[in-house]
Formats: C-alpha cells, sequence, structure tokens
C-alpha cells in the first residue's frame, strides 16, 4: 500500500512539473507574441515603443491569463468536490450567468460605476445565483450526475434570459456580447490588477484544501470527522464567487474552464485536493497561456477572444469526457 | 432517468382524483374559454379605420400565435414526458442557439440588408433544415447504443449549444452596430409580420406531427412512467424515445423559424397545465398546454401592444415570468 502511495504520488508530481514548466514556458512565448514586435533586445535596450508594448501591454496580459485561467480552474474544482459532482462548474450552475446578470444591472443603473463597485455587485449576484443551486441541489432527490448539471444549466439560462432582456431594452445588446465573452485583448496595466484578489483566493483555497475533500466525501462522513460541513460548502461558494464576479468583470466569461481543466487533471492524479489543486491552477494556467497564443495568431494580425476558442475546443473536451463517463 | 422519472407520477391524493379526471376536465373548459376570451378581446380591442383590414391582420397574428403556442407547448410536455423532469425546456438542446448562430453568421456574411431581403420561404426552409439535421446528429451521436441516454443527449446538445453561443460571441462583434440592430430583431420572436405562406406550410407542418402525437397518446402515457415499467408493460421504450426526440425537434425547429426564439413558453405553458389538469395523461396535458400557451401569448401581445406600445418582445415577458415560475418550481422541488 505505502509503496503504491509513494509511486502515485512520485508520477503526481513528476506530472505537475511538467505541468507547471509548460506553463513557464508559454508564459515567456505570449510575452514575445502579438502584432507588433518587441524583442528582448528591443526592450532591454529601449529602442522604440518596445519597453512600452512590454511593461503595458503584454507583461499585463500574461499576468492576467495566468492568474485567470488558474484561478477558474480551481474554483470548478472545489465546486465539483463539494458537490460531489465532477459536472459541476460555475459555468454549469448559475454562477457565470449570475455574475453576468449583476455586471448588465450596474452597467444599467450605474453606468458610471467604479470597477470595484461592479466586481463587488457582480460577485454578490454569483453567490446568491450559487447558493440557490447549492440549496437546490442538496434537497434534490436525484443525484444523477447528468441531472444535478442540467438543472444549474438551467438556472444559468433563466438567468442569462433576465440579462438578456434588460440589455435588450436598453440597447447593450451587443455590448453585453462583447464583454461577456472572454478576451484578453483590452488587457493593459491599471486594467487587470483586480485578478491579483484572484490569486490570493488561489491561495486561500489552497489552504483550506484539506476540508474541500472531507466535504466532498460526504455530509455525514465530514461531520464525523470534526468538519463544519454548512460552514465549508458556504466558504468554497464564496471564493468561487468571488473568482467568478472579478474574472467576469475583468476579462469576461471563459466557458467550460472550470469544468474540463479539473476533470483533465483529476484523471491523472486523482481527487485529493491538495495534490489536485496545484496541478489544475498549472494546467489551468498554461492552457489558457497556450489558447490565447492561439487567440492571437489564427487571424493575425487580428484576434479571435480566447472566449470563443475555449468555448469550441472546450466544447468538443467535454463532449469526450461525457461520452467517456457514460460509455465506461 | 429513472430517479427522476418518479416526479412525474401525480403526487399521492391526486391519484384518486384521476380516474374521473375532474379537475382535468374543468382547466380544459377553462382555458379554452380564457383562449376564447383573449382572441375576441384582441381581435376588436380599439379598431381605428378600416374594419376588414384590422381583423385580417390581427387574425392572421392570432393564427402564428397559436401555432407557435400549440407547436412549443406540445414539444415541452413530450420532452418532459420522455426525460421524466419537467424544468427543463427543449428549446435549451441547441436549438435555439443554433437558430441565433445561423442568423447571426447570415447576416455577418451578406449583411443584414441582404438577409432581411432574401425570399423568406429559402430563410425558413434552410433554419427548419440545419436544425432538424442538428438534432438528428445528435440523436445519431447519443442514442445509437441499444438503451437510449436522454439525459446525455440532453447534456450533449447543451454543451453544443454553448459551443454555438461562444461563435455567435464572435461573430456578432464583427459586426457594425447598425447591422447588429438589424439582427436584434431576427434573434426575438416577432408576431407582426409573419409570411402568410410560411404560416400556412407551418400549419400543415405542426398538424401532421400533432396527428402522430394523438395517435402515440397512449404509447406516451406508458412511456411517462419510466423506462422499467414502460418496458413491463409491453412498450419499445427506447424505439418510441428516438422518435418522439425528432418529433420534439421538429416541433421546435418549425415555430423557431417562422418567428424566432420563445425559448421558455413551453416551459411555462406545460408546467402550468401540470398544475391545473393533476395529470399527466396526454389526452389532456397536450391540448391543455397548447391552449395555455396560446392564451399566454396572446395575452402578453396584446399587452405590449396596448399598453407598452410596442417596446418590447412577447418573448420577452414570457422568459420574465417563465423564468421566476422555473425559480418557484425549483424552490417548491426542495420542501
Amino acid at each position: 500500500m505505502a509503496a503504491v502511495a509513494q509511486v502515485e504520488r512520485r508520477s503526481g508530481s513528476w506530472i505537475l512539473g511538467l505541468a507547471a514548466a509548460s506553463a513557464v514556458l508559454l508564459f515567456f512565448v505570449s510575452i514575445f507574441v502579438g502584432a507588433s514586435s518587441a524583442s528582448i533586445s528591443d526592450v532591454i535596450n529601449d529602442r522604440g515603443v518596445a519597453r512600452i508594448i512590454f511593461f503595458e501591454s503584454r507583461l499585463p496580459r500574461t499576468i492576467a491569463i495566468v492568474l485567470a485561467g488558474s484561478s477558474i480552474a480551481v474554483a470548478g474544482a472545489i465546486m465539483q468536490a463539494l458537490t460531489q459532482n465532477r459536472f459541476v462548474s460555475p459555468s454549469t450552475a448559475g454562477t457565470t450567468e449570475s455574475a453576468i446578470l449583476g455586471v448588465t444591472v450596474v452597467s444599467v443603473f450605474s453606468p458610471a460605476a467604479s470597477i470595484g463597485y461592479k466586481m463587488l455587485v457582480a460577485t454578490a449576484f454569483a453567490l446568491a445565483g450559487t447558493l440557490l443551486f447549492v440549496f437546490f441541489i442538496r434537497r434534490l432527490r436525484s443525484r444523477d450526475i447528468i441531472v444535478v448539471p442540467l438543472i444549474g444549466i438551467m438556472l444559468g439560462a433563466v438567468v442569462q434570459a433576465v440579462a438578456w432582456f434588460i440589455a435588450l431594452r436598453y440597447r447593450l445588446l451587443q455590448s453585453l456580447y462583447a464583454w461577456v465573452i472572454g478576451d484578453f485583448s483590452g488587457t493593459i496595466a491599471g486594467r487587470y490588477e483586480l485578478l491579483y484578489v484572484v490569486g490570493a483566493i488561489t491561495v486561500v483555497a489552497y489552504i483550506f484544501a484539506d476540508r474541500f475533500t472531507l466535504a466532498g466525501v460526504g455530509r455525514d462522513f465530514s461531520i464525523n470527522v470534526g468538519l463544519n460541513y454548512d460552514r465549508t460548502i458556504v466558504g468554497g461558494m464564496i471564493l468561487v464567487s468571488v473568482v467568478a464576479g472579478i474574472t467576469v468583470v475583468v476579462v469576461g466569461a471563459v466557458p467550460f474552464w472550470g469544468l474540463i481543466v479539473p476533470n483533465l487533471a483529476s484523471l491523472l492524479v486523482g481527487d485529493n485536493q491538495r495534490r489536485l489543486l496545484p496541478l489544475v491552477a498549472a494546467i489551468g494556467a498554461a492552457g489558457l497561456l497556450a489558447a490565447d497564443i492561439l487567440a492571437r495568431t489564427v487571424r493575425y494580425p487580428a484576434e479571435v477572444p480566447v472566449g470563443t476558442i475555449v468555448g469550441v475546443v472546450g466544447g468538443l473536451v467535454f463532449l469526450g469526457i461525457l461520452i467517456r463517463s457514460r460509455s465506461s | 432517468m429513472t430517479v427522476v422519472a418518479e416526479r412525474l407520477v401525480p403526487p399521492e391524493g391526486e391519484t384518486q382524483a384521476e380516474p374521473s379526471g375532474r379537475a382535468a376536465r374543468v382547466a380544459l373548459v377553462l382555458v379554452a374559454l380564457a383562449y376564447v376570451g383573449a382572441v375576441v378581446l384582441f381581435m376588436t380591442y380599439d379598431i381605428q379605420g378600416s374594419l376588414s383590414f384590422a381583423l385580417e391582420l390581427r387574425a392572421k397574428k392570432v393564427l402564428a400565435m397559436t401555432l407557435v403556442g400549440t407547436s412549443l407547448a406540445a414539444a415541452a410536455v413530450l420532452f418532459h414526458t420522455i426525460t421524466g423532469n419537467r424544468i427543463l425546456t427543449p428549446a435549451l438542446i441547441g436549438l435555439d442557439s443554433l437558430y441565433i448562430l445561423i442568423q447571426s453568421v447570415a447576416v455577418a456574411t451578406w449583411g443584414a440588408l441582404t438577409v432581411v431581403r432574401f425570399d423568406e420561404r429559402v430563410r425558413f426552409s434552410v433554419a427548419v433544415v440545419i436544425m432538424i439535421a442538428f438534432v438528428l446528429v445528435l440523436n445519431a451521436v447519443f442514442l445509437r447504443r441499444a438503451v437510449t441516454d436522454l439525459p446525455l443527449l440532453v447534456l450533449g446538445g447543451i454543451v453544443l449549444g454553448g459551443m454555438f453561443a461562444s461563435m455567435t460571441a464572435f461573430v456578432v462583434r464583427l459586426l457594425d452596430p447598425n447591422e447588429f440592430l438589424i439582427l436584434e430583431d431576427l434573434l426575438f420572436a416577432s408576431f407582426t409580420l409573419v409570411n402568410e405562406e410560411l404560416l400556412v406550410i407551418s400549419s400543415i407542418i405542426i398538424v401532421a406531427i400533432l396527428l402522430v402525437v394523438v395517435r402515440m397518446r397512449k404509447v406516451l402515457d406508458v412511456v411517462a412512467l419510466g423506462r422499467p415499467t414502460a418496458i413491463a408493460l409491453g412498450v419499445d421504450y427506447d424505439r418510441v424515445n428516438r422518435r418522439l426526440v425528432v418529433l420534439i425537434a421538429v416541433l421546435v425547429a418549425v415555430p423557431t423559424a417562422l418567428v424566432g426564439p420563445v425559448t421558455f413558453l413551453g416551459l411555462l405553458a406545460s408546467n402550468a397545465t401540470y398544475e391545473m389538469a393533476k395529470t399527466f395523461r396526454h389526452h389532456i396535458t397536450v391540448p391543455l398546454a397548447a391552449l395555455t400557451a396560446a392564451t399566454l401569448l396572446i395575452m402578453a401581445q396584446f399587452i405590449l401592444e396596448e399598453l407598452f406600445d410596442f417596446a418590447t418582445r412577447p418573448s420577452i415577458i414570457v422568459g420574465f415570468v417563465g423564468g421566476i415560475v422555473f425559480i418557484g418550481l425549483v424552490l417548491r422541488e426542495v420542501k
């Protein structure tokens, strides 16, 4: 037994090392890819606008991708642990849509609000939507792995319909479309720093990882071993909602990200959160960096929103996971 | 699947009422009266100018709304029957997002004016064919195994719908705001200008499908009991399910291509029906849901035309009310 655990742990850290290394590599690729050239020597010798591009656009953008990619994925992993359902994520529980509704409401009723205020409202909406979902599924008779996310998706669709209709009424629908889809092309210095909060939350999540693992085993078990189950659930959902609220305001929605990354990671290392979360964060960062590099090069010099790329590729990956899970 | 199916069986206390079905018959009569009342009100309220012109115009709208309501309500009831879950709405399995994507791509490729001026019959047929083809593909991918796994098909359809939405978001970004305003018109159901010819064609298709549903009504009652019971009672459950998915697809695709998406109408009307009728027998629920949906649409349209000066669309009102009802249903389920 011990030997098996040892081997598993070693292969786990090997995978984590690989994921982290590719994240670092992609970090540097990301810094030097874009419509205008800013090579290392240009930046060092301060030739032309290279330095401005580097510090005002490339570096902030790359940091934002790392923070968003890892935190959205970690938020998904936490939700899956807490609901004991691997198809639950911010985009299949009404969380993202509620955050979008929050932003829509702020944009309509106080368009001049600061970004911090917008973020606060988005987070509050996200939390309300998520808790409604949690409240519902905890009392649902069916725990079918597919029925539970279906209900979350219906909830999300209803919330989104409300957001749409408000937007339509105030002629904001096209703008809603524009900022709902995740996109880093507008990320420059001074407009992404709130994402550091999200990064801090990811660290907090890691500190509480063991509690999420316990809560994921089940209510009775976790109460037996002395865990405050309800507080853990609500606390976890608050973390998830803050991540959803901030990322939706700063970069937009990244569909399926909180779903596919944790699923891939847990295929590799299993469900112990303390081992899972670092890998989820690393794959989340590396994967979104890769997707964003693709977004910048596929129609070079123009860009495709990264949310579209993730939405299409991620959807296909999710379908693959779904079909696989049902045929086994 | 089987776990949720138990919810379709009427709760205790209601089963005794079942044999006589009085509540159901009363509801049917009341809703039919409400429908007639709504039609009369809509047709005759505040007519100015030429009487025959107004009546003809309004009759066309009433016909369109009745058709759309009937079709979407029947689709929702059948969908609940095969999924055993009454809080789902069939348009969500990717059909509405597909319709929106088709319209957006068309506008982005040829320009909004070209699209709007294009032969409506062609636009309609292309949209219907693409939507039905999509469901046939879904059917082939997810239901090809011996045992139908509908939740998988539903979730698969929703995921594909999410992919279509991501693509739409990109296409919309490329549009000139003026073009988008015209596109916006196509994305929200409107009954003010419905092509007469298409209305007739749609009616023929929908009536044909409904005749099939009427013939299947007894089998449907058995299917609603869930897979094990249905099979024990001698119904080829999986084959019936595969056929029903296609019928549902047509029932959603035709009205959507005709007027645009009214996503939550079916959900709203069917659940109102289950409440009123206290039964899940299809010879009651399908006509009752159809009448309810048509009445709701006509009333929504009437309120919009007379009170809000066309400032919004009936699908918006239906969306709001449907959303509230959905949350209510969810919360009641919780108790």
